[in-house]
């Protein structure tokens, strides 16, 4: 078995264990965690298309609400047909769970792809824009849509998100980024990033490379933000703006871009922070902000970026 | 008829200030390659010090006005030579997306530290300069409007006599053109960026001004979407043309009122970024501006 699917296969079993022991763990805790996984989530979709691709998008916060709210309206609208007054039985609310991730995750790359053919065949600083205003956009339509309940959101959501549906779908987008990366296919990837003329040159379709890992990091992105929608219990249009994007994208130049294990260390690590700093927590954004900064001038490769020799952005 | 007119009135003054802010963004973006994201938020503080200084002046006197509005201007433009002193120039020759991440830092840096510092709750803009209604048949136009219109103008000839007929402005259109020929030739390329920031912030500063005369609600984070449409504006008229970005301005705020008085009004936030989408997918090069082919 390839190396790649034997650590699937032991983040599904990890993520198996660990929800047996859950009821044993301090909810806090638990609650933290379910929070760090999200965020990993989050992070690790964005560095394909931020760092393995070198194309640089600000909506991921958009594509979290696209599946946020469907997967939502999902659970809300169609569960209480298929699952009927009781509920349904724990198996059957698992399966319904799946069917609503799946679909917050699909629709998230529908919209990537329709966001992604028009703007990315753009570069660098109008793709960061063209994915910032359709972030707005899609909050702009959110607050909307009465059905999806406006400005106020949508509340009420059954708490479905278990540490179990975390770390499984941790596994499945770490597994899926980084064999994808490592594949023959996914050399494209670092190609597009290194040089797009040269890949162009020696025959690769650039823009379809960009396009499909723009739909990859939104599938993750609106699978995440299910979990997320479920977890909360409520959603509202506000929650997935500009900063949330940010935060995201700040996990990923830490972390190092186009470099897993740096990225998901620094998705830990900005997610147990506010926890520890609460008592600072309005300078939270002037520290994350600084760091920008800071790491583009000192340190550009990410901290936790340990390969020596040079490493090219 | 009437209606349309008041509405065309209040959009070009609405896109006079869109105008001023996507100046800056033009040309920086001429001398620099670059976006310069934290501009929105030199906007945001040129109108946190005319708020400050708006207390000190006598009110409603066009004086105090003028005085607020160059005290201002002067301030953002030592705030942008700052910032680009401090975070850009150190970035000078790196890859494009470590300078896109850095401006995207020095702009929540901004906004930031200015909900610390000026606190995140809106204030209310004094009224610095006076405020009489004018009606003009059945067309009602207010002070502060014929204000943003006059400003806009005297600084639009003022920064075109600047870049044609001066020598830094000649400076400024060789670094623009072509950097390393323009350095062998005798020009001092961190002056001329220097100055090309300072001049920018300026115009930012002015832009936050009015747009605080006319919308007398200030708070950190206002800069964010008046920035976003002027940079919108600027793409629009063709980034890194002057003209371009002023025609990009009037255009974009005279669509955004209409839309605004219309019954999609909701979606007038949205309406910027539908326009850059279609503009960047049909003509990227802006409607003033020329393609350009990408050299290896």
């Amino acid at each position: 078995m390839p190396r790649p699917h034997l650590y699937l296969l032991l983040g599904l079993l990890a993520a198996y264990g660990v929800s047996y022991f859950s009821d044993r763990i301090d909810p806090y805790h638990l609650d933290i965690l379910i929070g760090v996984g999200i965020n990993i989530i989050l992070a690790v979709s964005l560095n394909l298309v931020n760092g393995y691709t070198g194309q640089f998008s600000l909506g991921h916060a958009g594509f979290m609400s696209v599946g946020a709210y469907l997967a939502a309206a999902v659970s809300l609208f169609l569960g209480p047909k298929l699952l009927g007054e009781e509920g349904g039985t724990a198996f059957q609310q698992g399966l319904m769970f799946l069917a609503a991730l799946t679909a917050g995750g699909l629709g998230a790359a529908v919209a990537g792809l329709a966001v992604g053919i028009p703007s990315l065949r753009l570069k660098g600083d109008y793709l960061a824009l063209v994915t910032l205003g359709f972030g707005e956009i899609i909050r702009v339509i959110f607050q909307n849509v009465e059905f999806l309940g406006g400005a106020l959101g949508l509340n009420g959501i059954p708490a479905y998100t278990s540490i179990f549906w975390v770390m499984a779908f941790v596994a499945l987008s770490v597994f899926t980024v980084t064999s994808l990366v490592h594949s023959t296919y996914g050399r494209g990837f670092l190609a597009t990033h290194d040089d797009e003329v040269a890949s162009e040159a020696v025959g690769l379709n650039t823009t379809r490379y960009k396009i499909v890992a723009f739909v990859i990091g939104a599938f993750f992105a609106g699978a995440a933000g299910g979990l997320y929608g479920h977890f909360k219990m409520t959603i509202t249009p506000t929650g997935f703006d500009f900063t949330k994007s940010i935060e995201i994208v700040v996990m990923v130049i830490l972390g190092g871009m186009g470099n897993t294990i740096g990225v998901i260390l620094a998705a830990i690590l900005l997610t147990l922070l506010p926890e520890v700093l609460r008592p600072i927590a309005e300078y939270r954004m002037i520290i994350y902000s600084l760091l920008l900064i800071v790491l583009m001038i000192m340190r550009p490769q990410g901290l936790f970026n340990f390969k020596f020799g040079k490493t090219k952005l | 008829m009437s209606e349309f007119l008041q509405q065309l009135l209040n959009g070009l003054s609405l896109g006079a200030i869109y105008a001023l802010i996507a100046l800056g963004y033009t040309m920086v973006y001429g001398v620099l390659r670059f976006i310069n994201f934290a501009h929105s938020d030199v906007f945001m503080v040129g109108a946190f010090i005319g708020y400050y200084l708006g207390k000190l002046v006598p009110e409603n006197t066009v004086w105090g006005g003028l005085v607020v509005l160059i005290v201002a201007m002067l301030g953002c433009a030592v705030l942008g030579m700052v910032i680009e002193r401090l975070a850009y120039r150190p970035l000078r020759g790196a890859a494009t997306l470590n300078v896109l991440i850095t401006a995207i830092g020095v702009s929540l840096l901004l906004e930031y530290s200015g909900q610390v510092f000026f606190g995140a709750t809106p204030r209310t803009f004094p009224a610095v300069f006076p405020s009489v209604n004018f009606t003009l048949g059945s067309l009602v136009i207010s002070s502060n409007q014929v204000v943003v219109i006059v400003v806009t103008a005297l600084l639009m000839v003022g920064l075109q006599f600047i870049v044609y007929r001066t020598k830094i402005g000649t400076a400024m259109r060789a670094v623009s053109l072509n950097p390393k020929a323009a350095q062998l030739v005798g020009v001092n390329n961190d002056i001329v960026i220097s100055f090309t920031f300072g001049l920018g912030s300026a115009l930012a500063a002015a832009g936050g001004i009015l747009y605080a005369l006319n919308y007398p609600s200030i708070d950190p984070l206002m800069g964010v979407m008046p920035g976003l449409k002027a940079f919108v504006a600027a793409v629009l008229g063709g980034i890194g043309n002057i003209p371009g970005a002023a025609l990009g301005g009037l255009l974009l705020g005279t669509v955004e009122t209409f839309v605004n008085g219309s019954q999609w009004s909701t979606y007038k936030d949205a309406i910027a970024f539908a326009i850059l989408i279609i503009i960047l997918l049909f003509r990227p090069a802006g409607l003033l501006g020329r393609a350009t082919v990408e050299k290896v």
